[in-house]
This record gives C-alpha cells, structure tokens and sequence, in this order.
C-alpha cells in the first residue's frame, strides 16, 4: 500500500501531498519536512530507496523517490509494493504529467495542482495502483475535464476556441508563464 | 471588443479590458479571485512573513463568501483553501463547504468537492458521515465520472460505518460491464474489506469471473482484491487456489503475446500486471505443493526469458525470484532464483543492487548454503558509498557468518566498523558481540576483538554490553593477565569512551595484582601509575558518573591487592564529601572499612569481607509463571562470613527460602545477629538489585526505627 505521495521542488516547498493515511496537518507538514530532508541529503548516484523517517510509519515503510529537474517525486509505501514497480509507477506518472501539459516543468504543477490531483486519482486510489496504462488515464482525464468545461460554457464554446486561438499570437504579460492548451480551468 | 485583458475567463473579455469584475456575483463584495491569481500573488510573496499575511487576507475574504451562501464561488474558494492547506495552513473551516459541493448537481464543483473531502476530512470527525447519502446518490449516478469520483472517495476515506451502509452499492458496481466503473469498485471492494473484515463474504461471488476480463486495469485490480481476500482469510486463500491454472494462463499470454502498443512499457507487455500475478501466485502457491507445480513452469520461462536491460525487466525478474523462493519450488528452480540475485548484485545499477540484497536477506535462513557462494560480493558491498546498501549488507554479512568464515568475516567487519557512519556502529558492535560470542575461535581472539570494539567504536557500544562483557572476562581464567595488560594499555591512549573506561577500570580492580606483579608480556607498570590513572578517571570531565564509581570501586580493591594503602585511603577520604551521592556513599563506606581494618591490610578474610560488601545481594534469576502468578528470584550470598562495619558485628544466617511469592503471599525471613558491644543505635541499609522485564532495578531502603529495647 501507498501511504503518500509527495512532490516537492529542490528547496522543500510541497507542489502535490496526497496521504492515503489521516495525519493533521501539523503532522503532515512535519512528514514533508522530514522527508524533504532526508531525499535531499542524497547524492545523485546512490539508490532510490529510503529507509523511512519516524515520522512515516517506522521499519516496515520505505521513501521510493526520483528527482527530475527541479522536482522530487517520492512514494512512501510499505513492503506489499514492489519497490522496482514503484519507481516504474513514478515514470508513468511523470510521463502522464508531461503529456497532459505539453513539456511539463515546475510552474504546470504549482497552477494546476487540482489538475495533477486528478491525474493522481486516475492513477492511484486509496493506497492501491488503479490504472497504469498512459492513455486510458490520459482518455479519462480529458473525458472529465470536457464535462467540466461543457458545464460551464453551455453556449459560448464556440466563442471559446476563437479567443484561444487568438490569445495563443498576443504578446501579452505571460512572461514566465506559457499559454498553453491546458484543459480549461475556471477555478 | 475582444481581448486585451489576457486572463482567460470568457465573461471578461467581453465586459471591457481592465475590468476585473464579472458579470455575475454579488453586487456588495467583488468576486473572490481566482486560484490561479492567489497562486501568483503568494509567489509574490519574499518573506514567510507576508506569505501569511496574505494567507490570512485571503482565508478572511474565504469565510466572509462562505457566510453568504454563494453557489457560484464556493467551488473556486475550496480550490483556493485546499491549495493553502497544502501549504500548511488550516483549512478545517471549508470542512462543510466540501459538502455542499459534492451535493451540486455540477460535475465541476463534485469534483472539487470530493477531492476537498479526500484531503481535509477523516473518520475521526461526525462531518464525513454526512456524506454518506450523497455517496450513496453518486454510486448510482446516471455519469459514469460521477460514479467514479463517489467511489475513489468511499474507497480512500470511508470510514465503517459508511463502508456498511454502502457495502451493497459497490458490490454491485463490481459486476457491471463497465470496465472504467469495475476496476474502481475492485479496489474500493478492498478498502472495504480493510475497514470491515467481516463483509468478506459479500463480495466472493463478484468475484467469479473477474479474472475473465479482457481490460488490463480492471485485471489489475482484481489481482489485487484477490490478493487482499487471501492475505486475510485461509479460508478464500483455500477457495481461490483453483485459480491458479487461470492465472498461469494469463501470464503465458503476457509474455508471449508479442508487441502490443496499448500495454507496452519499454518493450514489455504490462509490467505491472505481471508483477501482481507473479505476487498472487507466491501466496497461493505457499505450503501448497499442487500449486506450487502448476506454477513452476511459468516461473522457470519468466525467469528466463525476461529481458533485463530495462528496470521493468528487473522488476519483473525480482518478483519471481520472491515467488520462487516462497513456495515449493524444485531445488534446480531455487538455484536459478539465487544466482539471479547473485547476478543482480554485480548489476551495475543501484537499486538492483539493493534490492538483491534485500531478497537475500529475506532467504539466507532457508537456503544459507546457496547464498554463501555469494558472500565476497556481499561483503564489498560493505565499501559501496550509498547508505541504504551498506546497512543491507552489513545485515546480511552478519546473517552469513559461520564457524568456518569467522575470521576473515570478523576482519572485514571490524575494518567496516572503523569506518562506517555512525548512524551503523550500535548495530555493528552488537553484531560484531553476538557473533564473536557464537562463533570464537578462541579465547583470546574473543578478547582481541572486544578490545577492538571498543577501542574503535566505544562510545557506541550498548550499555548492557559491558557487564556480558565483564562476566566473559571473569570466565576467561588463563586471559586474565592479558586482558588487564591490554586494557590499561588502552586506557593510556584514550578515556574517552566509557564503556572501555568501565570495563578496564573493572579489570584493574580485579586483576591489579595481575598487572603490576610481572606475569604480562611486556614491561609492567608500577603500582603508583596504575593509580594516578586511575585517579585521573576521577576527575576527569569526560568520565560519567558510572563510570567514576567503577574507578573508585576499583580503586578501594586495590588497597588489599597494593601496597600504597595510605595513597588509597587518601583518595577514599577526598571522596567522602563528593557532591556525587553514590561515590560519596561508597567513599564513605570503604573508609569506614579501613579505620575498623586499619591493622589487617593484605588479609586474604578482608579481602573477602570487603568484595562482599561491595557486591549486593545479588538476584541470579528471574522467571514467571503465568499459571499461579508466581515470581520466582533466585537469589543466594556469595559468601556467608561476618560481616563488618564500623561498631557492630554481625552474622547472617541463612534465608528461609530462595523464593519470594509475588502479592504478599509469604515473606522471606532472614536472621541477623548483632553484636553490638557499644550499645549504638541499630541502623540497617538494604540494597536490592534485580531485572525486571529485561532491565536492571536497583531499590534501596533504609530502617532507622528499631526499637531500642533492641539495642539498648
């Protein structure tokens, strides 16, 4: 069983926490803390397994972690997960990411952390591996988000696709933040 | 007029630019901001400081849009509270909001609200069971994502009361044909399991032809209900035996089915499946022979046939090395599954590494033989420079240490306690102990790497080590000499790490006579150097407490085994008026002793009289018997001598019993007669020491109050 998923960048700020176990939320900080700082301790060429920190659950848990760019991923599971499958799982969610944002990077996931947690709940439910296949997750999530967005704009749609493809040739104030074809968000 | 503002929400644009009002909402306060703004604005923030006072602006304006009751908003705010929650600040307050929007008929604001419900409610508050109902609506939703999001809920957070009331919902769900709502339902089946063992049995006859599924997701997941169905009941693991042939069947055709772009990772078909049958089949192939050969075949063509370049390859090759090893297997299969390992373990990746030593762990009890051959790669990776692998590895060294390889074992052991991390060295030098214990050679190659224990890592050593360590000395008779040479010796270098400080200062007191009198090998000390570094123990800042007291004590048996006594008793006296309780006690003691003994210096009785006075009653053993609630202490004097103290003699006479019955049952009485010629007030002081559940008690008592027709 998954007991959390935590991603967080290079200096410890959190960008995803899923517990599949109630802490409140002191502890939880205190977990992200904690693992932060044993994953960061790391060298780049050692393995990508942790013995635990207290705070997690003790002997029978284990940190599975893997750094891309400026972004931890870590899994803390207990000994019922192939730790090998585990760090193949974390490839397939990354890769799902990089799919559903186009080249994901740190800022896709800092604006649109609900998005990733619906990426997650298509991946992952209630400690246990749901789907591991890309693109029926990847078919899921879209499915979703249209329902999403029909609800919304029952009749401006069409208005919608126009000004997209409006906005995507304007300069305009988007600086460190690219305009991308995200799946509308109206939160 | 279209876009200039460039924010995306269609309802701007067509207001104007710059306008940041919409259309709708409530005409007193402006909308809430959006998500994504609050997220700019707090990236904004340079200090923790400001990063919370915008927090607290922004939570204020939260609560005031919750106090109106807005539909519209409440979606956006409980998106916003939950992005503050992750970043630790509480968020309790949108507990009840996460409620009403999972009651909208709107799929945007259910899926907030779920997913606000998943993140900040638990069983332990009464909230969540209101959401019991519109669970119960959702599962029976006429969209299928709505399904969906009821049961990722109920199958992450449900508590049991809502898994009961809605066991039979999801029962059903688990028989549709609707394989995106089927694999949902499996794995929320085993939450329910988990929380309520008891509605097992509901979900057995879903289960019959789920294996028959063509979907690769709902497999998986049925793969692993099953599996939580056999892992908790003997009874379903006895049931589901039969389907093993399926199973075999299933990953026949997963390895043999060729390319299949829909499952494929890194040349693979399906990984992730094959992993959870591989794992089903260890447990149903478990203790059971018929099982375990249906399955051998299949695991011999994994085995083989896997391609190992790729981690998946790895993984996949791991878990049937698990599987091998756990049921029963033919011996040549067993020999194939070790060498994989073996092979693992001079895999240049890591994490193949490690995960080879954590399999070799797992069997080096049953098959010690197979993964003796591997040993010398195991014990370089004593050298690896990751932690994680070391610690693996030092394990399994010691798992493997025998009566044949106890030497060359021990020399990379200790090299390896030189050094290691600290976070290793308790563990390695009790290791070390326990199988210098188990498997020495001789006695004197045991004293040797107990001194090398401590002297290298004597700070870490356990601190129960020291008296095993002490009894193995007195038991060593021949070594005596060498061990009290060797230890001062040890000393002289360093006093730094008190377990050896203890252990040789207990020597010295012992076997003083040993060391000054010419029996050692090399040059012998004099008596007057073996006290001043004693005495420097005494007042040194790096001596604790303990191990001032065994300074002292050694240095009180010393004066019948030396001849500087005045030098002793001076040293003695200083330390009557110790701020130390426990050495002044002592200080007090031995110099009552040696005004009373003044004249029999030397004497072989006092010699006696006094290693009695210093060893307490002294509990041999302790056992319990469950039945009749009995403690049993055995316990005896060592010696039965008078015993002395400033004006009384006394004698004790022999106990009533060795035992003492537990809840005032009985009592031991034990005659002491006093001769008390100067008619002084009677003072007795007890001393008991004993272990209780593993640790040592020590219990003094004090009589001051005997009457004085006693002693009058």
């Amino acid at each position: 069983m998954i007991k959390a998923i935590l991603i967080f960048n290079n200096h410890g700020k959190p960008r995803l926490s899923k517990f599949y176990e109630h802490y409140n939320e002191d502890t939880e900080q205190q977990i992200i803390r904690e693992t932060f700082h044993l994953v960061s301790k790391r060298d780049e060429n050692v393995c990508n397994f942790l013995e635990g920190g207290m705070l997690i659950g003790g002997s029978d848990y284990k940190l599975i972690y893997r750094h891309y760019a400026t972004l931890y991923f870590v899994f803390c599971v207990d000994s019922s997960e192939s730790e090998l499958g585990i760090l193949d799982l974390i490839q397939v969610f990354v890769e799902t990411l990089d799919k559903c944002f186009e080249n994901v990077c740190e800022l896709d996931l800092i604006f649109h952390v609900d998005k990733v947690h619906n990426i997650l709940a298509e991946m992952v439910m209630g400690g246990m591996v749901l789907e591991t296949n890309m693109n029926e997750i990847i078919t899921q999530v879209d499915a979703q988000n249209k329902m999403e967005k029909s609800e919304f704009f029952p009749f401006f749609s069409f208005s919608l696709s126009l000004y997209r493809r409006l906005s995507f040739s304007l300069p305009g104030r988007t600086g460190r933040h690219r305009q991308k074809n995200v799946s509308y968000c109206h939160v | 007029m279209l876009i200039v503002c460039w924010s995306p929400v269609m309802v701007e644009v067509w207001n104007g630019p710059g306008d940041k009002k919409t259309v709708e909402g409530p005409s007193r306060m402006p909308a809430p901001i959006r998500l994504r703004e609050l997220i700019r604005t707090i990236r904004t923030a340079r200090t923790q400081a400001e990063e919370r006072e915008m927090i607290q602006k922004e939570c204020a304006a939260i609560r005031s849009s919750f106090r109106e009751e807005d539909n519209t908003y409440r979606c956006r705010n409980v998106a916003k509270l939950l992005y503050m929650h992750m970043l630790g600040y509480p968020a309790h307050f949108g507990q009840l909001e996460c409620l009403k929007l999972i009651a909208s008929q709107k799929f945007t604001d259910k899926r907030i609200g779920y997913l606000g419900a998943m993140l900040l409610l638990d069983e332990r508050q009464d909230v969540h069971l209101l959401m019991t109902n519109c669970i119960k609506n959702d599962l029976n939703h006429s969209t299928q994502y709505v399904q969906g999001l009821a049961l990722c809920t109920l199958g992450c957070m449900g508590s049991s009361e809502m898994c009961r009331d809605l066991a039979g919902e999801v029962e059903k769900l688990l028989k549709t044909s609707n394989s995106y709502l089927r694999k949902k339902a499996a794995l929320c089946a085993v939450h329910v399991i988990r929380k309520v063992p008891e509605l097992m049995e509901m979900f057995l006859p879903a289960t019959k032809n789920l294996l028959s599924e063509k979907n690769h997701g709902v497999l998986h997941t049925s793969v692993v209900l099953l599996t939580e169905m056999c892992e908790r009941s003997p009874d379903m693991l006895a049931h589901f035996r039969k389907l093993v042939p399926q199973l075999v069947r299933i990953l026949k055709n997963l390895i043999m089915s060729g390319y299949s772009p829909e499952h494929d990772v890194s040349g693979i078909s399906d990984p992730f499946l094959q992993v959870r049958i591989l794992r089903l089949l260890r447990i149903l192939g478990k203790g059971d022979d018929d099982s375990s050969e249906a399955m051998n075949d299949i695991l011999a063509q994994v085995a083989t046939n896997t391609e190992t370049s790729k981690n998946v390859g790895n993984a996949i090759l791991y878990e049937t090395v698990l599987t091998i090893m756990d049921i029963k297997s033919e011996s040549g299969l067993r020999v194939l599954a070790i060498n994989i390992l073996g092979r693992f373990l001079l895999n240049n990746d890591k994490n193949i590494r490690y995960v080879a030593l954590t399999s070799l762990l797992k069997t080096v009890q049953t098959d010690h033989n197979a993964v003796q051959r591997h040993r010398s790669t195991i014990v370089d990776c004593l050298k690896d420079l990751d932690v994680s692998i070391k610690r693996r590895a030092m394990e399994l060294s010691f798992a493997l240490v025998n009566g044949n390889n106890i030497r060359g074992m021990m020399k990379e052991l200790l090299y390896f306690l030189d050094s290691c991390d600290p976070e290793f060295k308790a563990d390695c030098a009790s290791g070390v102990f326990l199988a210098a214990e188990k498997y020495a050679p001789s006695k004197r190659w045991h004293i040797d790497t107990i001194m090398r224990v401590l002297t290298t890592a004597g700070s870490y050593v356990r601190d129960d080590s020291v008296p095993n360590l002490i009894q193995l000395i007195t038991n060593s008779v021949e070594m005596h000499a060498y061990t009290v040479q060797r230890l001062y010796k040890a000393l002289l270098d360093d006093i730094s790490q008190q377990p050896l400080v203890q252990v040789a200062s207990w020597c010295i007191g012992e076997y003083g006579d040993l060391l000054v009198s010419g029996q050692c090998e090399e040059e012998e000390p004099i008596q007057d150097e073996v006290l001043d570094v004693l005495e420097g123990l005494l007042v040194s800042n790096l001596s604790t407490p303990v191990t001032r007291g065994y300074a002292l004590t050694a240095i009180m048996k010393l004066s019948t085994r030396f001849t500087s006594v005045n030098r002793i008793k001076k040293v003695v006296s200083i330390y009557g008026s110790s701020i130390d309780v426990e050495l002044q006690q002592r200080a007090v003691e031995y110099n009552a002793l040696f005004k009373k003994y003044d004249h029999m210096s030397g004497d072989e009785w006092l010699r006696v009289t006094i290693d009695q006075l210093l060893s307490s009653v002294r509990i041999l053993s302790c056992s319990y018997d469950p039945n009749s609630s009995v403690v049993s202490l055995n316990f005896h004097l060592t010696r039965r001598p008078l015993s002395v103290c400033q004006t009384f003699q006394l004698q004790l006479l022999s106990p009533s019993s060795n035992v003492v019955p537990t809840l005032n049952q009985g009592t031991v009485t034990q005659v002491i007669r006093v001769l008390n010629p100067q008619k002084q007030q009677l003072r007795m002081r007890i001393k008991l020491t004993y272990t209780h559940k593993g640790s040592a008690v020590q219990d003094l008592a004090e009589v001051n109050n005997f009457p004085p027709q006693s002693w009058q």
